[in-house]
């Protein structure tokens, strides 16, 4: 078997990758590089580029649909098309490997006429007034239509729906009026995230994207990832927008409403705005939240610190059973559980692994059970007068607080789930510039959080901000010694699989807080931590299956299992469009986020300890966290009764 | 021993797999021979092909919904298509659907009550020159009448029920 860790390109099927001459890696070779005349500009590519590629390296632009710098080719919208001198048709350029000199033109009249003709056919089988769309001013279809100069449908316009829209599910509403037919949610689908909940039904006139049997999105196997709205070119997929109920939540002088902010979504919002990717705005949203009307703002990093206790407690009870106590099953490695894309990809697909998954709660639904328990009773609030929101990256995150078993707090622990594209736009209903907001700070009695809880927006950050600790308590040294200015490198980047070890030199005294679990630190003194990061359910399946076949993964003690690719940044809800490059922006303001803050390691919150001397007194793994902090997972099975 | 319905289609797609190959490739003719000895090919067949190939249960419903001659809904034990195209059109084609409806007693698109027959339009057979041609499943027949129709069907029916039965019968006193 090949090594796990080399992160071979996707597995999609050969006859769904496009034909590709490779690259040959000596670009000095004679014939490894081809002269390309492109708009009488000349440009020399390597062999088995593009037209599209090399045009971009030349600083022309060519318009495009169902490309997606993320997924496979598929060169089928015919939008790319460009004039290729001495051949008879029209070439598409995202297709076509260069493999000889060529003079290409982008622009002729045969060319224009042809993207005209073709906008116009798309349109033809478009419905959807743009007023009323959530895309509006960020459709492709829309700009390319505007662009084209689109004056009048030459082969009509549907005046009224085709087909029903599909609102059964959560977090993503499919209205299939609006699509366009590019594949690039089923290429998402099934190449990205090896989910395969949807495909292309039918054939001619006839064709269109569906689920299995056609049945509504809840019916089937989908996790929420909301990788499909992410990359879908119109508004045919969006996600379940609960606005309305929050406006009226915060509208009603009864409700006390309160807000928390995930990491991610700190860190794309001002794309909203106008921005370029990788600004952060904590500071300044935490204002725009107030002035909109949220009674109260908090960090929801809090409970992401609260995460890393209580996590990483859990893996240490595990640990202590598997090296000292040695009574019963152990399932070792510990999953991460913060990503509920994840957790439900588990459920459907490995449900025999959930024993393996983490019993703590995501900081989602910790924060919403702490809120309605600990912050009502010590503010003399009636919970049933609390609304919490959620304001997250994810569309999963909409599904989870929906679970029927969100309840421990005996109200409905976080009542609506809010994607960043949902808040820019409150904001924007409200009038408030978000980049121009003067800047504040979270609200006590949870205050601003640590470094550890920035990064669980970047993929390896979970795992990062728990090293940070478990080196810390364990083995009583501070982690600046072992890593430079606390950044574990080795966890960080964009490679889909990392893994990394850590031998424990020597232990330390057991903190107070963990004294009535654990006698002493002893059983770990010269242990390997093996820990690994996995990011994109495409990659989750590889880790799970080394693991079936007792590969290098199934050593580990740890995993940090992420849905979507970059990990929460590259969420289902975070600001269209998405790429490499726009991630890795956005992962260097969470990374200097981090770096920016006086306190950077989670068991040194003074705002959690605070909670587990006035609150959890039992400690972490206690009985009343049990209760609160923690959950149990539902075995789905794939198949579709 | 009792073996339900699915426990039967789960055993025989198994030993399609085995012979067509446990990947991808093997995917088209193991869904012709669910749809030869079943007559459809049910979610649960889907879902069951889906897990042992390995691939996405709604992949094998796109390729089921691409296929005309691949169906998911139930069709009859004999499935007839007549050919619309334009030479057995001009050779008297309108005739012998008319005929094929009243015999059958169904539309073109739908299945008889009992399960035993489905009427369908089918595009060029290639006996352009032997029109009106028709397909009673793998069967061609060319320069069809109305008369012949009836034949057809009779031929068909012979084969099940009462008449099998008779047929049975006779051969034994023989």
């Amino acid at each position: 078997m090949a090594d796990i860790l080399n992160n071979d390109t996707s597995r999609a099927p050969v006859s769904q990758t496009g034909h590709v001459i490779p690259v040959p890696e000596d670009e000095g070779m004679i014939g490894a590089k081809v002269s390309l005349t492109i708009d009488g500009q000349e440009v020399k590519v390597p062999m088995g580029t593009t037209i599209l590629e090399a045009a971009k390296k030349a600083g022309i632009r060519i318009p495009t649909l169902c490309h997606h710098p993320d997924l496979c080719t598929a060169g089928l919208c015919r939008i790319c098309v460009v004039e290729v001198e001495g051949m008879r048709t029209l070439q598409a350029s995202c297709a076509y490997p260069v493999h000889q000199p060529m003079k290409i033109h982008t622009h002729t009249r045969k060319v224009r006429q042809a993207r005209r003709h073709i906008l116009d056919l798309l349109l033809a089988r478009h419905y959807g007034e743009c007023y009323a769309c959530a895309r509006n001013n960020n459709c492709e279809l829309q700009s390319l239509a505007k662009e084209y100069g689109v004056d009048m449908f030459r082969f009509g316009h549907p005046d009224q729906p085709m087909v029903e829209k599909d609102t059964s599910s959560h977090s993503v509403f499919r209205d299939m009026n609006k699509c366009v037919l590019c594949r690039r949610c089923v290429r998402t689908c099934i190449d990205l995230q090896e989910v395969g909940c949807l495909e292309v039904a039918g054939r001619g006139d006839q064709t269109k994207v569906v689920t299995f049997l056609d049945k509504p999105l809840a019916d089937v196997v989908c996790i929420n990832c909301g990788q499909c709205i992410n990359r879908c070119p119109t508004g045919a997929l969006r996600a379940n927008d609960p606005t309305d109920e929050v406006w009226a939540a915060i509208d009603d002088p009864t409700k006390h409403v309160v807000i928390q902010t995930a990491p991610a979504p700190r860190a794309a919002i001002g794309e909203c705005f106008g921005l370029p990717p990788g600004r952060a705005l904590t500071f300044e949203m935490n204002t725009a939240l107030r002035l909109a009307g949220f009674d109260r703002v908090f960090d929801t990093n809090f409970t992401a610190d609260l995460t890393i206790i209580e996590e990483g407690t859990e893996l240490l009870l595990r640990l202590k059973k598997a090296l000292v106590d040695k009574d019963g099953p152990v399932f070792l490695p510990q999953f991460t559980s913060c990503s509920p894309g994840w957790v439900k990809f588990l459920e459907h697909f490995y449900p025999e692994y959930i024993p393996h998954l983490s019993s703590a709660k995501s900081p989602q639904q910790m924060f919403g059970a702490v809120i309605k328990t600990y912050y009502a009773r010590l503010h003399g609030i009636d919970p049933k007068d609390i609304v919490t929101v959620a304001l997250m990256p994810c569309s999963a995150k909409k599904f989870e607080c929906n679970r029927p078993e969100m309840v421990d707090s005996g109200y409905k622990d976080v009542d609506y789930g809010l994607t960043t594209r949902e808040l820019a736009k409150m904001l924007q209903e409200a009038g408030i510039d978000l980049p121009a907001m003067p800047r504040s700070d979270f609200d006590d009695p949870f205050g601003t959080a640590t470094g550890s809880g920035v990064i669980f927006g970047a993929t390896g950050g979970v795992m990062e901000a728990a090293l940070r600790s478990v080196i810390e308590l364990v083995v009583g040294i501070k982690v600046e010694n072992l890593f430079d200015h606390c950044d574990i490198i080795p966890l960080r980047g964009m490679e889909g699989i990392r893994y990394m070890e850590l031998t424990i030199p020597k232990v330390g005294e057991v903190p107070d807080l963990l004294k009535p679990l654990f006698p002493s630190w002893d059983f770990l003194n010269g242990v390997t931590v093996k820990v690994a990061v996995a990011h994109g359910t495409a990659n989750a399946r590889k880790v799970l299956e080394d693991l079936k076949a007792g590969g290098k993964m199934s050593e580990c003690h740890f995993i940090e299992f992420m849905a979507c690719p970059g990990g929460c940044l590259g969420g289902g809800g975070q600001p269209i469009p998405t790429s490499p490059e726009i991630r890795k922006a956005r992962a260097k303001a969470i990374y200097d986020e981090d770096s920016a803050y006086p306190i950077r390691k989670s068991h040194e919150n003074p705002a959690v300890l605070r909670l587990y001397q006035e609150f959890f007194t039992e400690g972490p793994c206690g009985h009343l966290s049990h209760k609160l902090l923690h959950t149990h997972y539902t075995p789905r099975g794939k198949y579709i009764p | 021993m009792l073996v339900t319905e699915n426990e039967r289609l789960e055993h025989d797609i198994g030993v399609w797999i085995e012979r067509f190959g446990k990947d991808r490739s093997g995917l088209i003719p193991v869904l012709q021979e669910i749809q030869r000895k079943y007559h459809r090919i049910s979610e649960h067949a889907m879902q069951v092909v889906a897990d042992r190939l390995g691939i996405h249960p709604v992949e094998v419903f796109s390729v089921v919904s691409f296929y005309s001659f691949l169906d998911h809904r139930p069709k009859g034990k004999f499935v007839i298509r007549l050919c619309r195209t334009i030479s057995c059109d001009m050779a008297g084609k309108s005739r012998v659907a008319a005929q094929l409806r009243s015999d059958l007693g169904i539309q073109f698109g739908q299945t008889t009550p009992d399960g035993k027959f489905s009427l369908e339009w089918a595009n060029c057979l290639g006996m352009c020159d032997q029109g009106p041609a028709l397909l009673v499943n793998d069967q061609v027949y060319t320069r069809v009448t109305p008369a012949a129709v009836h034949e057809i069907i009779e031929a068909c029916r012979r084969t099940f029920g009462v008449y099998a039965l008779e047929a049975k019968h006779e051969e034994g006193h023989a």
